[in-house]
């Protein structure tokens, strides 16, 4: 302990809080940038960047500007009331990403009730299985979504991304993970007092879930709000795509409103993760083991 | 008094086993029916078609598909490209977040808010800033800007045989911070007594790393292993948004074929690329378990 006050541990601390601060602005460098370019006008934002997307192959290197020149809610004004097209498309990404949230989770905990309480062979191998879909990349699950929505007939609706999205079993996962840890004297407890599996569930593991609830929720809701393989395959009506998919087709007409609509897709995760951050590190943390 | 308590028991036990059982069914219904319409019983049916010429006639070829497959050149580049990005990415991203972990793990202040800020970039959506990394790195962008300054000659990144550095760069970004989270957790999960010996002892710093530190992490850098082998597959996002359906020669995934498959409903090809890809998998994942198992012995307990 004495080792820490010595003049060197002091430029070691010094070097490390350096290093971590060059990190740090490299990663919030571009997210940065992104929202300040956002509140320049349309022509600043060509004279800054045009030269990336006209195929003149103009030779004026891009500049970045963080602060913009003048302020400008041009682009939120021009997003917001003349072109509801990217609006919808937002629309869209809610209401796609929503409802597989919610109810993931619900069916994740039911099962994760089952696979705590409720050990045996049998179980464990189910378990199993749930794992290994879990790992599969998406390319390998697609294939087989994509047949069972032909077959349903739900290909190019809304229900061949939710219906996979809700059914996955990357909730169940983690939520049984975290339910065995609870300890069996709480149960034990419970079934004293003659409680059924519909208290214990309820009044028992929900509440001591609530945290990595919120994480699981959070971890979902960035895997779908950002997702871009299910959309392009399961739906062909170019109307339902999500933000995620749409704002990539920006043509350079529309760069000026780019940077807006990045920033206006950015808002629910943002305000998810500031409210939210604890929950997800506690989450991701206990997830983190493989054994127990 | 005591017989009757007995039959009592007797009775509520075995009454009370089939509820359980019933509960512990009805609990895993609805998941494991979802599971087994959308994900257990398609993947068989898949299996099933990529041993047939096509769906509807259904003519049982053998393993023709697969061979098809492994003869056909884009197969066989996005196979390519794809396991080359991935040898790149995996340890490149579990060696930097276990630095930065480390990083963190040191007393340094702070430390919740840089959490945060590394944390950050796996909120957002690539989406949003994909505008910035093409202006970052296409012909005339920044980073040519950065380098001419040292007299680097212009190269347009994406469309370059650096364009999975580009990819590399993105992915890290994005996922440090979320390995960087499960290394400190698994730091914190080293008995501290432990540590306090090595220090006693006066073992430098980087002797306890290798020594102590490193094998408790053991199933941790498996996890994060694991965890980011998955997240470099998911990697497609941000190229298919960086550059479309076609995308440079280096940069065409895997996924970009099965896209490309489901286009022209090329079934066959499809579900035997399901089939193959499903299998590496699995292999990886076997590997791995197995490499732990006998690397991080003696950890436990």
């Amino acid at each position: 302990m004495r080792r820490r006050h010595t003049a060197l541990g002091r430029t070691k601390k010094t070097l490390l809080v350096a290093v971590a601060l060059m990190s740090a602005v490299l990663f919030m460098f571009p997210t940065v940038l992104t929202i300040c370019n956002s509140f320049m006008s349309q022509s600043e934002i060509n004279s800054s960047y045009g030269s990336v997307f006209e195929s003149s192959g103009s030779s004026d290197s891009v500049t970045f500007k963080l602060i913009p020149g003048v302020v400008s809610l041009d682009q939120y004004a021009t997003t917001l009331f003349q072109s509801p097209d990217y609006l919808l498309k937002f629309w869209n990404s809610v209401i796609l990403v929503l409802p597989i949230v919610l109810f993931q989770i619900a069916l994740a905990l039911l099962a994760a009730y089952s696979f705590f309480r409720f050990r045996g062979k049998h179980k464990e191998i189910i378990l199993f299985v749930y794992t290994i879909l879990m790992l599969m990349p998406y390319q390998v699950t697609m294939v087989p979504n994509y047949i069972v929505s032909q077959g349903l007939d739900i290909l190019n609706t809304r229900s061949a991304i939710w219906l996979p999205g809700i059914t996955a079993p990357f909730s169940v996962f983690l939520l049984t993970k975290f339910m065995r840890r609870i300890p069996e004297s709480y149960i034990e407890a419970a079934k004293l007092d003659g409680a059924g599996n519909i208290r214990i569930f309820f009044q028992i593991c929900l509440p001591m879930c609530k945290s990595v609830v919120v994480s699981v929720a959070i971890l979902v809701f960035i895997d779908y709000w950002n997702m871009v393989e299910q959309p392009l395959i399961l739906l062909s009506d170019s109307s339902l795509y999500p933000l995620s998919v749409f704002l990539s087709q920006i043509n350079t007409g529309e760069l000026g409103l780019a940077f807006a609509v990045s920033t206006i897709y950015m808002i629910p995760p943002l305000l998810i993760f500031l409210g939210g951050e604890e929950h997800l590190v506690a989450g991701i943390t206990y997830s983190g083991g493989m054994k127990g | 008094m005591v017989v009757k308590q007995f039959k009592f028991k007797k009775r509520a036990g075995s009454k009370g086993r089939w509820r359980d059982r019933a509960a512990s069914a009805l609990f895993l219904a609805p998941s494991f029916c979802g599971v087994s319409i959308f994900y257990i019983i398609p993947f068989f049916v898949v299996g099933y078609y990529a041993f047939l010429n096509s769906p509807i006639s259904g003519q049982f070829v053998g393993f023709d598909n697969f061979v098809a497959l492994f003869q056909n050149d884009s197969f066989l580049k996005a196979a390519k490209n794809t396991a080359t990005f991935s040898c790149m990415a995996v340890p490149a991203a579990v060696i930097l977040s276990l630095l930065l972990a480390l990083l963190l793990d040191s007393k340094i202040p702070g430390k919740s808010k840089f959490r945060a800020m590394f944390l950050f970039p796996m909120m957002v959506p690539v989406a949003s800033v994909v505008l910035i990394w093409q202006v970052l790195f296409s012909y005339n962008g920044a980073f040519n800007s950065f380098l001419a300054v040292f007299g680097v000659q212009a190269v347009d990144w994406l469309k370059s045989d650096y364009s999975q550095l580009v990819a590399l760069l993105l992915f890290l970004w994005k996922n440090l911070g979320y390995n960087m989270i499960l290394f400190m957790s698994g730091l914190g999960n080293i008995p501290g007594e432990l540590l306090e010996v090595a220090q006693i002892e006066g073992c430098g710093p980087v002797y306890t790393f290798f020594a102590i530190k490193l094998r408790f992490l053991s199933p941790t850098i498996l996890f994060v292993t694991i965890m980011s082998l998955i997240n470099s597959f998911k990697v497609f996002r941000e190229i298919y948004l960086l550059t479309g359906d076609y995308p440079y020669g280096g940069l065409y995934m895997l996924q970009h074929f099965m896209n490309n498959m489901f286009a022209s409903l090329d079934y066959p090809k499809l579900a035997a690329g399901a089939i193959v890809m499903a299998v590496v998998m699995v292999a990886i994942i076997a590997v791995l378990f197995v490499a732990e198992n006998k690397f991080g012995k003696g950890v436990e307990g």
